[in-house]
């Protein structure tokens, strides 16, 4: 059955057995030879399972736990590691003691009839049962209290890049302090590879209820809560795509809360921040259309850098077309799926905020036009 | 009548015997069971009570199933399918979850005591009523929670409601209120019914059952009671302050205003972590009766058991933070709570260990009760040992909110808790209808179930390492989720078939069901030294015990157990 089979290698893949207990103290942040065999197994397993659906592969986008490609995600697939190793030498020992009572105690077809001895208990068994898990548990204690020492308290290097995470019912708000760059629900960071470490240091608020940032190839997950300031770090070691979403259930549209990671090249991350500086073009050939923004209520919600809007509720809109998705990933970002999005919100992302303008179809040709040039 | 009373009272006779009216019509009947203090029939109508809403509760996830069955799938709007998964929570441990443990409480404490009735009927009947109406005031919102702005009906906030969402900003209409309100009155209920159900093991115990002669349910049932004390009252406390929130205007958590958002997960997890054991416990406490008498055997290491059952409840309390890893607590403050979360793991394995030992060297008799008891431990065993993943901090960073936490605690709820209550059904139903289920149908309920249960949760552990977060009314394709949901959906169907033989069993057996005699099991405890179904007084006369097993003292005159113990 291709289905247990595939959830057989699938458990192989965790690597429950790959290594025991020394190693995985010493932490590398390269993955090891052993590492990228089975990695390549599991990306194998999930391309067997696309043909399965009959539709293409992009191992890639699987947002796997057990593909790390940046350091805080790296010693937690190592911790995991570790402690799946345990928990599965624990699993087979008492489930074969237990496989072995039943079927070795089992009442015989020519049984006597006579009960069993009874006992009723043994001091020095309760002992031993007692005393060897609270041995692993100190083990486990302290290999997981040096991971939380590890990630958490890690201190932020000098070139480090900081973003401020700003989460909204549906939507994610990027602000670069340093940078004065101000974006939304594509996240682009510099690679960290060789001598110089980029990582990237997220400060995370909310706007309203709670949402929490994962993206589970780059880092775990963590919170984003009204009046209190959160933060996390990533060190991505690849460039690519990497994508998350909100974790934490946060109203109608949890689920179209989507979140894009792009690692890029310290020369492709730089060029990004230039384009992204630059307020927005006022291109003559659209003018009607940016009229048609400026005169709807658009500009209570959105800024364009260099026009009069100046909203803060809804995503900035300066750079628009520099982004592949809209509505936080419920749509991609083409000018037909942007016409329906303006069009109706709601039924492109049923409960979305964001209200219908009502606006007469010729006004709404103008205004995807303008949108359009928001490069 | 009322001469023949008091002429039974005078005589010294039980009055209650005479009084069987011969001509009572279904009208009587019903009255009977509305206006009834007694605890069996109050513990079967709390059974009965748990299974309309298990019912319930399942068609809800059903539903859930079939929208996720698929990826982009639109059979339920986004809308609904939030008050869905609210509303499957909420039901599963306030009405169903509760409800069932109760009623086995209800109905076995006083029996397996010796004892004719709980301390205080009145007050039972009253913290029975109290749960119905709590439910019946969650299910209404589905008709009265749209109020006057015409906002969504049933709740949609989760089943742990964090705030601000549950504010009147997000909130709006009434739904919200439906949901405190009603898990607040069931909340009382239960305060009601634990303070009954401790006062009366500690008062009431035949002559000769001393504490550490109690069968290990009454042990088991009292350490969960107490917990129900301590823990629901901070949830009631936080119902308070919502309710204060959305209809006065204060801003405990209204964080627009600077109140907290931690706030609420505090209480509410100082409430829901034990809340986990305060279910669990009772199962183990059915497991520890199940198990002997199937493997022949008296329960090994009795004192040891009661240790370790205490232990749980006290580090229980201390570990709640556990479920708020990823809210930015210290490294410190998270430290702590691992190895308090660690440390629970360590009696809950000297319990598995104890029922392995009690099987060990047994005659194990294969009847459905144990097939449940025996799966019970298998997915106890597992169920433990996801939790020892998730208690790794980092590591639950990747895992909270994710499909592995819904995969591990149903483990928790389904695997263990529900297991051991059909498990328990299947044991004590020739106790309270004097017929047995029919054995048949019980190996095929046990095996449709159990084949379903495996393909649906431990299948769904795999999307939540594949980065899929709960709550999500649908995902993308190309995330690696689709065949895993699909196959978490079929096993879903399978163990609705498993339900619904479970239903025609149990429908079938008390009409048609085998004879079961006082003691069809040949079992150890008092409940089986009465008839079936037993008096409404119980016993005519009360017992005296000796040991921890009566009815093995009596079986085996030469070799009674009060020789060892």
């Amino acid at each position: 059955m291709p289905v247990a089979f595939q959830i057989a290698l699938f458990l192989a893949c965790l690597r429950v057995v790959r290594r025991f207990i020394v190693d995985s103290f010493l932490r590398s942040t390269r993955p090891s030879r052993k590492e990228q065999i089975m990695g390549k197994i599991m990306l194998l397993i999930l391309a067997q399972q696309r043909l399965f659906a009959g539709e293409k592969v992009d191992s890639t986008l699987v947002p796997s736990i057990f593909a790390p490609e940046s350091v805080p995600a790296h010693s937690i697939a190592h911790l995991a590691d570790f402690v799946l190793a345990i928990t599965g030498v624990i699993f087979v020992v008492v489930a074969s003691l237990l496989v072995y009572a039943v079927v070795r105690f089992r009442r015989r077809a020519d049984d006597d009839d006579t009960e069993p001895a009874q006992i009723y208990g043994s001091g020095p068994v309760e002992a031993a049962w007692t005393i060897v898990p609270i041995l692993i548990v100190v083990v486990l204690t302290l290999t997981t209290a040096r991971v939380i020492h590890e990630i958490q308290d890690a201190r932020q290097p000098a070139g480090a890049l900081e973003v401020q995470v700003i989460g909204h019912q549906w939507w994610w708000e990027f602000r670069y302090p340093r940078l004065g760059i101000v974006t939304a629900n594509e996240l682009h960071v510099p690679v960290s590879r060789g001598e110089v470490r980029r990582p990237t240091f997220l400060d995370l608020r909310s706007a309203d209820v709670v949402h929490s940032f994962w993206v589970p190839r780059l880092a775990g997950k963590t919170d984003l809560i009204p009046n209190k300031i959160n933060s996390m770090w990533i060190e991505p070691e690849r460039i690519g795509l990497f994508l998350g979403q909100c974790a934490k259930y946060c109203g109608t549209q949890h689920a179209k809360m989507l979140l894009r990671v792009y690692v890029d090249t310290p020369e492709d991350f730089d060029r990004w921040v230039r384009e992204q500086e630059k307020t927005a073009e006022k291109d003559p050939s659209v003018a009607a259309g940016r009229l048609v923004f400026e005169q709807t209520a658009c500009i209570n919600c959105h800024v364009i850098k260099g026009t009069v809007a100046n909203g803060r509720f809804g995503p900035d809109l300066t750079h628009l077309m520099s982004r592949d998705t809209l509505a936080s990933g419920a749509l991609s970002n083409s000018p037909q799926e942007l016409r329906a999005w303006i069009k109706s919100p709601d039924q492109c992302k049923p409960g979305a905020l964001m209200p219908a303008m009502n606006l007469k179809d010729a006004d709404l040709d103008l205004l995807v036009g303008y949108l359009t040039t928001l490069k | 009548m009322n001469g023949t009373a008091k002429t039974n009272e005078m005589s010294g006779a039980l009055p209650l015997v005479s009084i069987a009216a011969p001509d009572k019509n279904v009208l009587d009947h019903i009255h009977a069971w509305l206006v009834t203090v007694d605890h069996k029939k109050l513990g079967l109508m709390y059974i009965m009570y748990g299974l309309f809403f298990f019912v319930v509760a399942g068609i809800e996830v059903g539903l859930i199933r079939i929208q996720l069955a698929v990826p982009n799938n639109h059979f339920l709007t986004p809308q609904v399918f939030n008050q869905l998964f609210t509303m499957h929570g909420t039901t599963m441990v306030f009405l169903v979850g509760m409800p069932l443990i109760f009623g086995f409480a209800n109905y076995l404490v006083p029996l397996m005591i010796g004892a004719r009735d709980l301390a205080f009927p009145r007050l039972n009947a009253f913290g029975f009523w109290l749960s119905v109406f709590g439910g019946l005031l969650l299910y209404f919102s589905f008709i009265g929670g749209e109020g006057m702005t015409g906002a969504g009906s049933a709740p949609d906030v989760g089943w742990f409601a964090y705030a601000p969402l549950t504010g009147r900003a997000f909130s709006k209409g009434h739904s919200t209120d439906y949901w405190t309100l009603g898990i607040m009155v069931g909340g009382f209920g239960s305060i009601a019914t634990a303070a009954n159900i401790i006062t009366t093991i500690l008062c009431m115990r035949c002559p000769g059952m001393t504490l550490t002669k109690m069968p290990l349910l009454v042990w088991l049932n009292l350490i969960m009671c107490g917990m129900v004390l301590v823990t629901i009252s901070p949830l009631t406390a936080a119902q308070i302050m919502l309710l204060l929130d959305r209809f006065v205007g204060s801003h405990f958590f209204d964080t627009q205003a600077g109140g907290s958002a931690t706030l609420w997960m505090h209480f509410f997890w100082i409430f829901g972590h034990p809340e986990v054991y305060i279910l669990v416990i009772p199962a183990f406490a059915i497991a520890s009766e199940v198990i002997p008498v199937f493997s022949r055997k008296a329960i090994f290491g009795y004192p040891v058991m009661v240790g370790a059952t205490i232990a749980i409840a006290f580090v229980s309390m201390s570990v709640w933070a556990h479920h708020m890893f990823t809210i930015g607590m210290t490294s410190t403050g998270n430290t702590f709570f691992v190895v308090s979360t660690m440390m629970i793991s360590v009696p809950t394995g000297i319990k598995i260990f104890n029922w392995l030992g009690t099987m060990w060297g047994g005659k194990l008799r294969f009847d459905t009760p144990m097939l449940f008891g025996i799966a019970f431990v298998f997915h106890l065993l597992i169920m433990g040992l996801t939790g020892v993943m998730l208690a790794a901090a980092p590591f639950n960073w990747q895992l909270n909110d994710s499909y592995f936490v819904i995969a591990h605690f149903h483990y928790v709820l389904v695997g263990a808790i529900v297991f051991m209550i059909f498990g328990g059904i299947y044991y004590w139903f020739p106790k309270a209808t004097g017929r047995l289920l029919n054995e048949r149908l019980g190996k095929w309920h046990f095996w449709l179930f159990l084949i379903g249960f495996h393909l649906t949760f431990d299948t769904m552990h795999i999307p939540g390492v594949l980065g899929m977060p709960r709550r999500i009314y649908t995902y993308e394709a190309g995330r690696g989720w689709e065949i895993l949901n699909l196959i978490c959906t079929l096993g879903m169907a399978v163990q609705s078939v498993a339900t619904l033989v479970f239903v025609w069993n149990i429908v079938s057996s008390i009409f048609k069901g085998r004879r079961a005699g006082a003691d069809p099991w040949d079992a150890w405890t008092l409940e089986w030294a009465t008839s079936s179904p037993p008096p409404e007084y119980n016993f005519a006369e009360i017992p005296i015990v000796k040991s921890r097993r009566p009815l093995w003292d009596i079986k085996h005159p030469t070799d009674p157990d009060w020789k060892y113990e």
